[in-house]
């Protein structure tokens, strides 16, 4: 009994030296935090680095705001937005910011007797539903580019997220730019006055009530929508042609957007020109401070999101994710290299 | 030191320690209460008393009324105490006066069981079945026979007011009925034993005996479910559809107070939209305080009453 006792004992205060030891070699761990839509695929990068170099790196999915208001706050080492900062206001907090990941959103429906990318919407029709200016499914803009569709005399319901969220930023940043009423009665942003609808919480939240409300009209995540088979709309882009939410017209928007000439990479992929470009993707950033406290974990910062860059493509496209295109890595790389200091010295090389 | 001085050394003792354990309870409501006054500060000033009755909740302009969250709050948990409370009645009395006592244990079990199933199950089951149930049978039966309502109108999305009020019935339903069941059967059976001596029938024993002398612990209960249907939040969350306007209809989406806290946090960036929710919270606080302040009095008041009666 008594020896049990003591090697309880003994198990008890290696335990407790060995959590006082761990922090101390702790630039082996790396801590950031923000927005949620990324998180699947940070998971998987992130259990595999660590698998393979040792190196642990956390992310909460706190979301987009929480996560630019702890980078701020320096309780992080880097921070995750959807929405992108504008260079001003990175300037004005010390940070550099650079797209880590490319997704996408798609509007998803609940009619009798249309399929996945069966129904055909215009941008003026889809700001319209959403705006609650077509209030049927058999009304008359939806009819004209749907002449096989046998459309229901059915009310229409809006679903969108109830909580502030990046995929609503990039979905109504959409909206925004193709219908000036669309513009005038909401705008865009995380959180915005939608004018009808029902509102859900998380992706998950939004596809639930979509399934489960005949004739409704909701938004997710790609990847969302594919895993779970949802009925996705084909919609008109910038160019004028019909495409499908593929990851492939995902590559398209993001390679035919104007990084070179963005501030700060502020740039958002919607609308984007190109033939096959799907009009509704966005970039997922990660925020980091210009000027680092300390260069180790500055430096295995910069190793693991090198490697990400390097091998994380196929692991993304998995996850129906789309890697970031290599010409805009380089000029991330290039970013880094220049703007990163720690005590007066550039730290990526 | 003598033995009586010692003992009243421990006494004192005993003393301290036992106040400083209940004044954490003072100091931490009144930590909260200042906290939410601090952070909404900033709201509290630019909207003022308009706060309170301005339906508009726009953070894309800056524009933030609580009025469309207080009466969501409200008429859901109208519906849920309109409904749980005499059905909760009903239960325990069968519990207590009717049934044989090893249904009875049964039941009760079931009962206390339903009470701590954890809220947001409540709210997975009631999107993923009961919303079905609503939309498929329950809405369009109400739509047909009662439609001509304000109530009862528009297309049965499943979601929606009703459906949380029904949820939250379910939800203050175990807590009512068993506290109730609890004090009914702290009446002592001499009691009842004379009245039925005096040739009472059951329901004359339960209803003058019975309710009468359990009527406080009662009225603890119902407001012990009031309070948690009030703050319920995640199991509100998933079926009231989240949007915020006023509707005379109980088909239509609504949010209450809690529901718009657990969906907005997180991503509320701006300082006043900020504020805005803190100050939602302040309300909600302070509205669960008027209640829970109205109801010691009105106990008090029937306390004084029942002495008078004697």
């Amino acid at each position: 009994m008594r020896g049990v006792r003591k090697s309880v004992l003994a198990i008890a205060a290696l335990a407790l030296v060995g959590s006082l030891v761990v922090p101390a070699m702790a630039a082996k761990t790396l801590n950031g935090a923000g927005a949620t839509f990324p998180e699947p695929i940070y998971s998987v990068w992130m259990h595999k680095y660590n698998e393979l170099k040792g190196v642990r790196v956390n992310y909460q999915g706190i979301g987009s705001s929480g996560g630019q208001r702890q980078i701020k706050a320096k309780t992080v080492d880097f921070g995750g937005s959807d929405a992108p900062m504008k260079g001003p206001d990175l300037r004005e907090a010390g940070l550099i910011q650079f797209p880590m990941v490319i997704g996408g959103v798609v509007p998803i429906v609940n009619v009798q007797g249309v399929g996945p990318g069966e129904l055909k919407l215009t941008n003026e029709a889809l700001a319209a539903i959403f705006a609650g200016e077509i209030t049927f499914w058999d009304d008359e803009a939806i009819k004209a580019t749907n002449p096989d569709l046998a459309l229901p005399n059915e009310p229409i319901t809006v679903v969108h997220r109830a909580d502030g969220s990046g995929t609503t930023w990039i979905f109504t940043n959409f909206l925004d730019k193709v219908s000036a009423s669309w513009h005038e009665k909401a705008g865009f942003g995380k959180v915005v006055p939608w004018p009808v609808g029902v509102g859900a919480k998380g992706n998950p939240g939004v596809a639930a009530y979509v399934q489960r409300v005949n004739g409704s009209v909701g938004y997710v995540e790609f990847a969302f929508a594919k895993q779970n088979d949802l009925s996705y709309v084909t919609l008109k882009n910038h160019a004028g042609e019909w495409v499908q939410p593929t990851i492939e017209s995902f590559q398209e928007a993001a390679a035919n957007a104007d990084w070179v000439n963005s501030d700060s990479y502020y740039l958002v992929l919607t609308d984007q020109p190109g033939d096959g470009s799907w009009p509704i993707a966005g970039a997922t950033f990660i925020l980091i401070h210009k000027d680092q406290p300390d260069a180790a974990t500055a430096k295995a910062m910069f190793e693991f999101f090198d490697w990400c860059y390097d091998h994380g493509d196929e692991m993304a496209m998995a996850k129906d994710y789309v890697p970031v295109p290599d010409n805009v890595v380089g000029m991330v790389r290039a970013t880094w290299g220049l703007e990163v200091t720690s005590g007066g010295k550039a730290v990526y090389k | 030191m003598s033995k009586a001085a010692s003992q009243s050394r421990a006494d004192w003792t005993f003393k301290v320690i036992t106040a400083a354990c209940a004044l954490v309870v003072i100091v931490l409501m009144g930590g909260i209460l200042v906290e939410l006054l601090r952070n909404s500060g900033m709201s509290i000033r630019q909207f003022g008393f308009g706060f309170l009755t301005s339906t508009e909740w726009n953070p894309y302009a800056g524009e933030f009324g609580a009025a469309s969250s207080i009466f969501g709050t409200v008429v859901s948990t109208a519906i849920a105490m309109l409904l749980a409370v005499p059905l909760s009645l009903i239960i325990a009395i069968y519990l207590v006066e009717v049934a044989h006592p090893k249904a009875s244990r049964i039941i009760g079990g079931g009962i206390e069981l339903l009470a701590a199933v954890p809220s947001i199950i409540y709210g997975m089951w009631g999107l993923f079945v009961f919303a079905a149930l609503m939309q498929e049978h329950v809405q369009p039966w109400l739509g047909k026979y009662f439609g001509f309502l304000p109530l009862f109108q528009g297309p049965p999305m499943g979601i929606g007011m009703l459906t949380a009020g029904l949820i939250l019935t379910l939800m203050v339903l175990p807590f009512i009925t068993a506290v109730t069941r609890d004090v009914l059967q702290m009446v002592p059976p001499v009691l009842k034993e004379s009245a039925h001596g005096v040739g009472a029938t059951m329901w004359e024993a339960t209803r003058h005996i019975a309710l009468k002398y359990g009527r406080r612990g009662i009225v603890g209960a119902v407001f012990l479910g009031f309070g948690r249907a009030l703050g319920e939040t995640m199991a509100v969350t998933f079926v009231i559809g989240n949007s915020h306007r006023i509707s005379s209809s109980l088909f239509d989406a609504g949010n209450t107070i809690a529901s718009s806290l657990a969906n907005e946090f997180n991503e509320a960036s701006e300082p006043i939209y900020l504020s805005s929710l803190f100050e939602l919270a302040l309300v909600l606080f302070l509205l669960t305080l008027l209640f829970q302040t109205a109801a010691h009095f009105w106990v008090s008041r029937m306390q004084r009453q029942e002495a008078g009666d004697r």
